[in-house]
């Protein structure tokens, strides 16, 4: 151990936002030839730190070595000239431009563009590390992982030796992430050193050497990786224990509540999202659903809630007495008129579930707003609603008078959430409950999906992390290229077969 | 690798502000006034030679110098205020309703029209009446055009607004050919002069007074809508987030509709003021471009109707001084106009610092 060379060293870099900090003090060193994971709770700090070594911020205290020396980074191209480069979460790509085109783009290299060279260093790069990609392929016509892809190459082509990852496998299936693992792991035999942010812990045990852990901005201890477990790693990051097993009671009396049959629909420009799908959800209990993100997962719950123009089927709404009625063709104010009362958690929180410059009474007026006297909204509920909320859900906020864009994204979460429940709902469609949340407000939500599924509501459950979606659901409906590919008891199915079923468009065996 | 390169380091960086105190915030507008005040000095008499202190003067004496100037600001300020109150809603809601003018000018030429076509044939009350509809109907068709347009097939409104505008224009110097008095002069001229027939009444022998009344009343309306009333509360949630609004149930067209018929309404009761309460006559500009220093007033004080009567009081005193300080001093007319550009520009200013701070860089001083 003693003989490792630092290639990078922060000491006490302190960055404030405000009266935030959101990082204090810390001092971290990274190894040549290490893959370390960054992991802490949602607001810890992670990215910010990232960002201080990739130029996108500057410190307002401390110093960074690199390779032993002092050095100012204050611009992106700073950290480049030391050979730093981040993976960011959202692509920086041209779509419109091949590969090795985006590659080259912004280089500043002696000499006349010879796209045929940089082609041909590109192949040498893929090779060497093990990556699949045509350099001749055009952005669009890429999938999530090729573009990927084409960022790490990206950099690598600039010449980086420390690789910084944000989140790289929220996107990837499982087969996808195992291949990113391996040239990984093929750098590190390179010599390289990579820092990768991620919140699976399974992942974090599975590839990395180190691990430094951040709480509140603050830096609390690194570990090496094969002597830890994830239970201690979560304990670290939360700073108490936590259990980390999700409960699943066993469904009671499972009714149909939505009946969804040969549902079609086609965006805008004619693309068919999704084709023919058939599924019941149960009351009491939780059907997830799988699927590589952009396989119809939004565009089936937005369907379910009235916000899609739907081509062909129907989605029946059966009532506790049996009674049926057609939702398509309804808006969400005529489904709700009928006294359907459904909830739903959608994917772009701030973008659809609520609004980012308005405070948490406000928000919570959206479902209510109509039930005021006369012209006048009630303002009074909201606000109460919002109190319970914050204090049921233990949202960190100054005040209820506080606009939700300037919370955390758990805190967003929960406030979502919490007022989508609050009409006793007995349909809950949630689309990516947990992304972006740290594993604390995380198992907040998986408690009150549970809760609600224990009073009898039918929940639709659309996740990206197969561990939770297993552990968590009662079935599992696979969507692959808008079709369901296959309908399984979570409590019979693994990882492989579900992996296969996200791959194979309609195969794979229909359960129901 | 590159070498140490301390040179590099920031002096000082920028960071948002949290949670200012309203005092602060205050002080910061203050100052920012007080700024602008001392470099309009300097370039008053780097360009001028003339003492600053008096040309203040001046544009004060020029506002509250007499009591016909006082109540010239506040008629002034009601037809702002009412112009820029019809915007707020509209603007709220991200529909950038640019046709203000147009609007206001078309419930002008329908209230006139009321007034030259049956005028001398129904009773006062009824007349009055009449005007009130034709103008208010005249605004609204001017704002529901644009966004009948917009909600139905995604037309840009800002451009659609804007050239509303000159249609509106030449509608009226078409009428005002067609009425003109006397024949051949291409003016209306004073309308009923001698039966009076459609002059608002005057309250206590003041002719500004039921204006300022009028607008006073809408100002609290406005504000009580947008922040009180159901339909205030859907187009904040359509200008914020259209997504969120349909998630909810909001029909955002209806919304759209509904709010620029209001805007167009309130447009029609300026001209109606204009027309039926002070000037009594109709021409192409008698609305003087507010429809466009509305949208300054109304972002000026973020929509919010309370703030802006500040906002207008602002604007319409700038504007009455500088006029006076160009007659008194026999300056060009641009001078009075780039003293209120500089005013503008730092009162804008301060946003900067009310949102920002600057900070030394503690790194750059222990790097040194």
């Amino acid at each position: 151990m003693e003989k490792k060379e630092p290639v990078l060293q922060l000491k006490h870099v302190t960055k404030r936002f405000g009266e935030v900090a959101a990082n204090e003090d810390i001092s971290l060193d990274v190894y040549k030839g290490e893959i370390l994971a960054l992991l802490g709770e949602n607001g810890s700090g992670k990215t910010t730190l990232m960002n201080l070594i990739s130029g996108i911020y500057f410190p307002d205290e401390g110093e960074i070595y690199a390779n032993g020396k002092q050095v100012v980074i204050a611009s992106p191209r700073d950290a480049f000239s030391l050979d730093i480069g981040m993976i960011h979460q959202h692509f920086k790509l041209v779509d419109v431009l091949t590969a090795t085109e985006n590659i080259v783009l912004g280089l500043e290299e002696e000499g006349k563009l010879d796209l045929k060279k940089s082609a041909a260093r590109i192949e040498e790069i893929c090779e060497k590390y093990g990556f699949s990609m045509d350099p001749s392929k055009k952005i669009y016509d890429m999938s999530v992982s090729e573009k990927q892809t084409v960022e790490i190459v990206k950099v690598l082509y600039r010449g980086a030796s420390l690789l910084i990852l944000d989140e790289p496998t929220a996107v990837l299936t499982p087969q996808e992430t195992q291949t990113l693992f391996g040239v990984l792991r093929n750098m590190k035999q390179d010599g390289k050193s990579v820092i990768i942010i991620t919140h699976k812990l399974a992942e974090v045990l599975e590839i990395s050497d180190r691990v430094a852990i951040l709480r509140h901005g603050r830096y609390i201890t690194s570990m090496d990786t094969d002597k830890v477990n994830a239970q201690e790693l979560t304990d670290a990051m939360v700073g108490h224990a936590v259990s980390l097993n999700i409960e699943r009671p066993i469904p009671k009396k499972p009714r149909d509540r939505i009946v969804v049959e040969g549902l079609t629909v086609k965006s805008e420009d004619g693309v068919v999202k999704l084709q023919n799908v058939g599924f019941h959800a149960r009351s009491g209990e939780i059907l997830g659903i799988a699927g590589v993100a952009g396989n119809g997962q939004k565009e089936l719950l937005e369907a379910i809630a009235g916000l899609q123009p739907i081509e062909s089927g129907s989605i029946r709404y059966l009532d506790e007495d049996g009674k049926e009625e057609e939702l398509v063709g309804k808006d969400p104010q005529a489904i709700m008129e009928l006294g359907v009362s459904l909830a739903f958690v959608p994917e772009d929180r701030l973008g659809m579930g609520l609004v980012g410059n308005m405070d948490l009474a406000d928000n919570m007026m959206l479902r209510s707003f109509r039930n005021g006297k006369g012209i006048f909204t009630d303002r009074k509920a909201p606000r109460e609603l919002a109190e319970q909320v914050v204090e049921k859900l233990e949202v960190n906020t100054p005040g209820i008078a506080t606009m939700v864009r300037k919370l955390s994204g758990g805190n967003v979460q929960k406030v979502l959430v919490g007022r989508e429940i609050a009409n006793a709902p007995t349909v809950l469609l949630t689309a990516y409950a947990v992304r972006g949340l740290d594993i604390h407000s995380s198992y907040t939500i998986y408690d009150l999906i549970n809760q609600q599924k224990k009073s009898g509501v039918a929940v639709v459950y659309v996740g990206e992390d197969l561990d939770v979606l297993l552990e968590l659901c009662d079935r599992i409906l696979v969507l692959c290229d808008g079709q369901v590919s296959g309908i399984v008891d979570a409590r019979k199915t693994d990882k492989q077969e579900i992996g296969f079923l996200m791959t194979s468009v309609g195969g794979g065996t229909d359960a129901q | 690798m590159h070498s140490k390169t301390h040179d590099k380091t920031p002096v000082f960086h920028i960071s948002r502000r949290t949670g200012l105190p309203w005092q602060k915030a205050l002080g910061i507008r203050f100052a920012g006034i007080v700024l602008a005040l001392v470099v309009c000095g300097f370039i008053t008499m780097a360009a001028t030679g003339l003492n600053p202190i008096s040309v203040y003067g001046t544009m004060i004496e020029g506002n509250f110098g007499t009591s016909r100037r006082i109540w010239m600001l506040l008629q002034n300020m009601s037809i702002l205020l009412c112009i820029s109150l019809a915007l707020a809603p509209a603007f709220r809601m991200s529909f950038w309703n640019l046709g203000g003018d147009g609007q206001a000018l078309m419930g002008a030429l329908g209230a006139a029209s009321c007034m030259i076509l049956v005028g001398d044939r129904v009773p006062g009350g009824v007349l009055i009446l009449l005007m009130v509809l034709a103008s208010i109907a005249c605004g609204m068709l001017w704002a529901l055009i644009p966004a009948f347009f917009k909600a139905n097939f995604g037309t840009n409104e800002t451009l659609f607004t804007l050239m509303m505008n000159y249609v509106a224009t030449q509608l009226v110097a078409y009428f005002i050919i067609r009425w003109e008095v006397p024949k051949g002069s291409g003016k209306i001229g004073i309308i009923n002069q001698s039966s009076k027939a459609g002059w608002f009444p005057m309250i206590g022998g003041n002719k500004y007074l039921l204006n300022v009344l009028i607008v006073a009343v809408v100002t609290i309306l406005v504000y009580v809508y947008m922040r009180y009333s159901k339909q205030g509360y859907e187009l904040s949630v359509v200008g914020e987030s259209e997504p969120t609004a349909r998630y909810v149930g909001i029909k955002i067209n209806h919304v759209v509709i509904r709010t620029m018929l209001l805007s167009g309404a309130l447009c029609g009761v300026a001209g109606l003021l204009l027309v039926g309460g002070t000037d009594h006559t109709l021409t192409t500009t008698i609305i003087g471009g507010r429809g466009f220093t509305g949208v300054m007033v109304a972002w000026l004080a973020r929509f919010n109707p309370i703030v802006m009567v500040a906002t207008t009081f602002l604007l319409v005193f700038l504007q009455g001084g500088s006029s006076e300080i160009t007659t008194i001093f026999g300056l060009n007319q641009s001078f009075g106009d780039i003293i209120t550009g500089i005013i503008l520009f730092f009162i804008l200013g301060c946003d900067f610092f009310l949102n920002y701070k600057i900070t030394r860089s503690k790194t750059g001083k222990e790097a040194a």
